[in-house]
Parts: C-alpha cells; sequence; structure tokens
C-alpha cells in the first residue's frame, strides 16, 4: 500500500462515464482516477452497474457520453497495459490444459499462430507462478481446480503480460472466506511487488478494507470515490442512494445499511453492504 | 506367419486401387476430422458439426444432380452453410442452437429435393446410399489432390488461429479483453469445420460423418492429460478407425459364402463408438488430480461457518 499523498502518475481516468443498456441508464456520470501501485476497490451490490463500468474501462462496453483514460492510450493498445479477470470463468474440467498452459496463453493468447516453446517464455511463466503461489498445483489440469486456485491461475494469466493496471471482477465471489483472505493477501502483494494498479469490484467491503487504498461506490448508476473514510459515510452515501443510508461500525467492520426506497412498504431494511 | 497373414489380409488388398484411394483419402480426412474434432468438443460445437453435415448432404446430393465431384458439394454447400450459421449467430450461447435449427432443417429439405431428382431424372440411382452413407471404394482415383488441398486449407486455418481459437474456447471474455476478434476466430473455425465436415462425408457419408469427427477426439479428450497428446490420439484413433474399417470391409466379402460385404462406414463407426465406451473404462480415467494440488482443498471448518456470519447478502440478488 501506498500513501494516496504521495507523487505518483495517472494510470487510468475515467471522466464523466454514462451508460445506457436497452434504455436504462446502468452507469450515470461516473468519474474516477487511479494512480500506479493504489488499491482500489470498486464496491456496490449486485447491479450497481460494477461490471458495466469494467468493461466500459476495457474498451469492450460503447459508452454514452465521457471518456477513459488509460495512460492517454488508444482502444486497441489498451488491451496490453489492462489485466483482466472476468467474473465467474467456468473452466471446463473436460479441456486437458494445464494452469501453466492458461498462463502461457496470458503472453501470446491473442496472437496468430502455433505457440512456440522457448526458454523465455518458460521462465516467464514460472517467475508469474511462483508470484501467485501457483507452483504447486501448475501441472493440473485448470478446471480441476479449487475456486481459490483457479484464481491464483486466472490472475496469473492476467499479470504476466506485465499489465500497468489489473481488472478483477468479483474475484472474491463464490469463494470461501479462507481463500478469499489469501486472494486478497495476494493481490496486495503484487501491487507492491509487480507495480501493477488493481481495481476489484466486490459486493463486500469488509475483507478489502486492510489492503484497499480508495473505495470507489457505485449505487443507483452513480460513483462516490476516495478513501475509505472520505466515501463510507452518512451523508456521501446518502446522496449516493438518493434516500437515507445509515453507516455502521462494529467491531473494526462496515455495514452500509440501505432504507427502502419506498418506505411504506414496511420493509425497514433494503439491502446492507457490509 | 504366412496363413495368419493371409487371413488377416484378404487376397488382392494391397494390389486393389480402391484399397489405395480409400486409404490416402481416408487417412487424410480422419486426421483432419482428428484436429477439427478436439476443437469442436472444446468448443461445445458438435451440434453444429452435425448441422453442417446436413448442409454438407445437401449440396453432396445437389453436385451428383449437376454432375459435379460431390466432394465440392459437400464443401462448397458447408462453408455457405458455416457463413449462415454465423451469420445467425452461432456463437453466442443462444444464438448456436438457434442457428443449427434452422440451418439443419432448411438443408435436409433440400437434400429431399434434390435426392428425389437424383433417384427420378438421372441415371443415379446409388445417389442417395452415396451422399447419406458414403462409398469409399467407389472413389475417382483424380479426387485425391483435391482431397489433399481441403486437408491442407483446414489444417492451416486451425495453425493460423491455434492460440486466439484456444483462448476463447476456455472463455471468450478474457479472450475479448485481450483484443481477440471473436467474430473473425469464430468464423474461421467454422470454415474449418465445414471443410472437415466435407472430407468426412466423403469418407464414411454425409449423415454419418460426425461420428468421425466427435468420436475420436471426444475419446482423446478422455483418455489424455495434455492438449498436443489429445490431437495426437484423436488423429491415431480416426486413421485407425477408418484403415481398420476399410480392411475389415474388404475381407467381409469373403465372409460366409454370400459375397455380399459389410459397408465400410457401418465398420468405421462401429469401431469408433466401441472405443469410445471403451474410454470409459476405469484404467482409462485422467481425470483425477495430482496430489499437490490436495494442499488447498481442506479449507477448515471454522472459516466456511465464519464466512456464513460475514455474508450480508443483498436481496435483490
Amino acid at each position: 500500500m501506498k500513501d494516496p499523498n504521495t507523487e505518483s502518475r495517472e494510470i487510468l481516468g475515467v471522466e464523466d462515464v454514462s451508460v445506457s443498456l436497452s434504455g436504462r441508464r446502468v452507469l450515470d456520470d461516473v468519474s474516477f482516477t487511479i494512480r500506479s501501485g493504489e488499491f482500489t476497490g470498486l464496491i456496490g451490490s449486485n447491479g450497481a452497474g460494477k461490471t458495466t463500468l469494467l468493461r466500459a474501462i476495457l474498451g469492450l462496453q460503447r459508452l454514452s457520453a465521457g471518456s477513459v483514460r488509460v495512460l492517454g492510450q488508444s482502444r486497441s493498445r489498451r488491451n496490453r497495459s489492462i489485466g483482466y479477470v472476468p467474473q465467474k470463468v467456468l473452466l471446463d474440467p473436460d479441456i486437458p490444459i494445464r494452469a501453466r498452459d492458461l498462463v502461457a496463453l496470458g503472453l501470446d493468447g491473442h496472437r496468430f499462430g502455433m505457440p512456440v516453446r522457448s526458454k523465455r517464455r518458460t521462465e516467464a511463466v514460472n517467475e508469474i507462478l511462483h508470484a501467485v503461489d501457483a507452483e504447486s498445483f501448475a501441472d493440473a489440469r485448470v478446471g480441476l481446480l479449487s475456486g481459490g486456485e483457479q484464481q491464483r491461475v486466472l490472475i496469473a494469466h492476467a499479470l504476466i503480460s506485465r499489465p500497468t493496471l489489473l481488472l478483477l471482477d468479483e474475484p472474491l465471489a463464490n469463494l470461501d472466506l479462507g481463500s478469499s483472505e489469501e486472494i486478497v493477501e495476494l493481490l496486495a502483494r503484487i501491487t507492491a511487488e509487480q507495480d501493477v494498479a488493481v481495481l476489484l469490484s466486490a459486493h463486500e467491503l469488509n475483507p478489502l478494507l486492510p489492503v484497499m487504498d480508495r473505495i470507489v461506490y457505485l449505487a443507483e448508476g452513480r460513483a462516490a470515490s476516495g478513501t475509505a473514510d472520505e466515501v463510507i459515510r452518512k451523508d456521501v452515501l446518502s446522496a449516493l442512494y438518493g434516500h437515507h443510508v445509515d453507516v455502521l461500525r462494529v467491531h473494526g467492520r462496515i455495514f452500509v445499511v440501505t432504507g427502502a426506497k419506498g418506505a411504506d412498504d414496511g420493509l425497514a431494511y433494503e439491502s446492507a453492504v457490509g | 506367419m504366412r496363413p495368419l497373414l493371409s487371413w488377416i489380409f484378404e487376397p488382392g488388398f494391397f494390389s486393389s486401387d480402391p484399397v489405395h484411394v480409400a486409404f490416402v483419402i481416408g487417412g487424410a480426412a480422419a486426421v483432419v476430422s482428428a484436429i477439427v474434432g478436439v476443437f469442436t468438443v472444446l468448443r461445445g460445437q458438435s451440434f453444429a458439426g452435425h448441422a453442417l453435415a446436413d448442409v454438407s448432404t445437401a449440396g453432396g446430393s445437389g453436385a451428383v444432380l449437376i454432375g459435379i465431384n460431390p466432394l465440392l458439394g459437400f464443401v462448397g454447400f458447408g462453408i455457405i452453410g458455416a457463413g449462415v450459421m454465423d451469420g445467425i449467430g452461432v456463437q453466442r450461447v443462444r444464438g448456436r442452437d438457434l442457428a443449427t435449427g434452422i440451418v439443419l432443417g432448411a438443408s435436409i429439405g433440400l437434400a429431399a429435393l434434390f435426392l428425389y431428382l437424383d433417384t427420378t431424372s438421372g441415371g443415379t440411382t446409388g445417389a442417395t446410399q452415396q451422399i447419406l452413407f458414403g462409398s469409399i471404394f467407389t472413389i475417382d482415383p483424380a479426387t485425391i489432390p483435391v482431397v489433399i488441398v481441403f486437408s491442407l486449407i483446414s489444417i492451416g486455418i486451425i495453425a493460423t488461429v491455434y492460440r486466439p481459437l484456444l483462448l476463447s474456447s476456455v472463455s471468450n471474455e478474457i479472450a475479448a479483453a485481450r483484443g481477440v476478434s471473436l467474430r473473425l476466430v469464430g468464423l474461421l473455425f467454422m470454415v474449418a469445420l465445414a471443410v472437415a465436415v466435407g472430407l468426412s462425408a466423403l469418407t464414411i457419408g454425409a449423415i454419418l460423418s460426425t461420428a468421425l469427427l466427435i468420436g475420436p477426439a471426444a475419446t482423446a479428450l478422455r483418455v489424455t492429460k495434455r492438449l498436443w497428446s489429445a490431437f495426437l490420439v484423436a488423429c491415431v484413433l480416426g486413421v485407425g478407425c477408418t484403415w481398420i474399417g476399410v480392411l475389415l470391409a474388404y475381407d467381409s466379402y469373403y465372409w460366409g459364402s454370400s459375397h455380399l460385404g459389410v459397408p465400410v462406414s457401418f465398420l468405421v463407426v462401429a469401431l469408433i463408438f466401441v472405443l469410445y465406451l471403451a474410454s470409459g473404462l476405469p484404467i482409462f480415467r485422467t481425470r483425477r488430480r495430482t496430489s499437490a494440488t490436495q494442499k488447498f482443498s481442506g479449507e477448515p471448518l471454522r472459516a466456511r461457518s465464519q464466512s456464513l456470519i460475514d455474508s450480508t447478502e443483498d436481496p435483490r440478488g
């Protein structure tokens, strides 16, 4: 983790981005920046627009308004500077591909032709497998690995091309607490070691609290960003949701309790993003 | 030794020209089908392969009608069919069923018309049997160079798009994020598939061509651990089944006294099917984890019970 106040270069600039999907406004005037070496949590409940925002950054989603800058690069060059771990990748247990084969595809999978085995390629794969602690299952079929192990392999796949920005879409979903903690620790370590900025989406905020430098909080298609103390506040989140929101702090953990929009329907609490 | 050999290889087997042609064409078709077939199984496009087989049926029977080489009809129609299926959206999960169903139905209808015309108006009464179920012993030797060219085209396409094809077979999302054009890769693969199906149709018949495409590949994927060995095993199985089928069909003429023989296509497909069943036997199972991977799988119970308390599920889902 780095002190957010030290001088560092801008990696990602999201400026007034709006996205409409079949008439529905999914993202509404979203702006934030990410600087080098920062670990940023993209927090929001399901359907808040997290995946759409990540796809917009990747250039896979057309913007209705606004712009996305990645080191000031155009869309085609952007692919090489962003590593991406998509949500819910289903790795088929019947595919005879070892973990190290999938990682190697991160190096040259987008190029035409057959893979050429070289010493440099093997070394790069071994190095990144070591960095994510995946050496012990490097030769197993990816589809047969556990959820946490598969996440490590996918992170290695995304990192091997040495991106400056690593996007992860809900990497902690479907992981038990132990694996989830391991992945968070790993990502925090990698942010420093590999000099890569991390933007990770999650619907739970507490597992990320110890490692997050900044938060981008998404609700109702709008975003608030800053440090956890700046963003996770009653006034900021109430403005974001457009109705009253409570923030509870219990034993060092934070719970965001959003009241139901139609309070007269009898539901006291609609959701809690903890 | 000599009586045994002459019992396995009935008289004249090695000097028979139709056998030579069958070996070359069957071998080439089996290799192409095996390589393309492995990707077809990985991408879950077996049904698309079958739809292309039906397109080939229409193409082959149309070719007989106008008096050209059936292979040109098989492959020509197959490529057009691949384009139509891509246009309908075979790469998307939902579009896949739709594209396959529509193209499959339309082409069987067309095949019904062409085969009717073949058998009623033309002098080619054997066309139905030849197109649907194949007759590898009656192929004109002049077809061999065409088969070689088509084989090289199909394998060439696979070699060209190998890496992005493999990446998109693992995950379309990851491939798209890396800047792979899923549309281009998917379309090129469909063309390679159409050519493979056409070659297979020539060997064992259009209706049965999916068997040579899917069978050896599916069997190989069951018993191998690495992708390159899956390609190798699929090729060996495909070529082996085809050649042994040819041999048995030749020999079967001498079985009994009636001299009726057994069709090659039946024998090839039967061998492929038996091998696939055999690959499910416990001794061939490779789907076990290496011992090293056990390290992470034993999650402590404590962690699991605590995560239940932790999860503040969003009711909006």
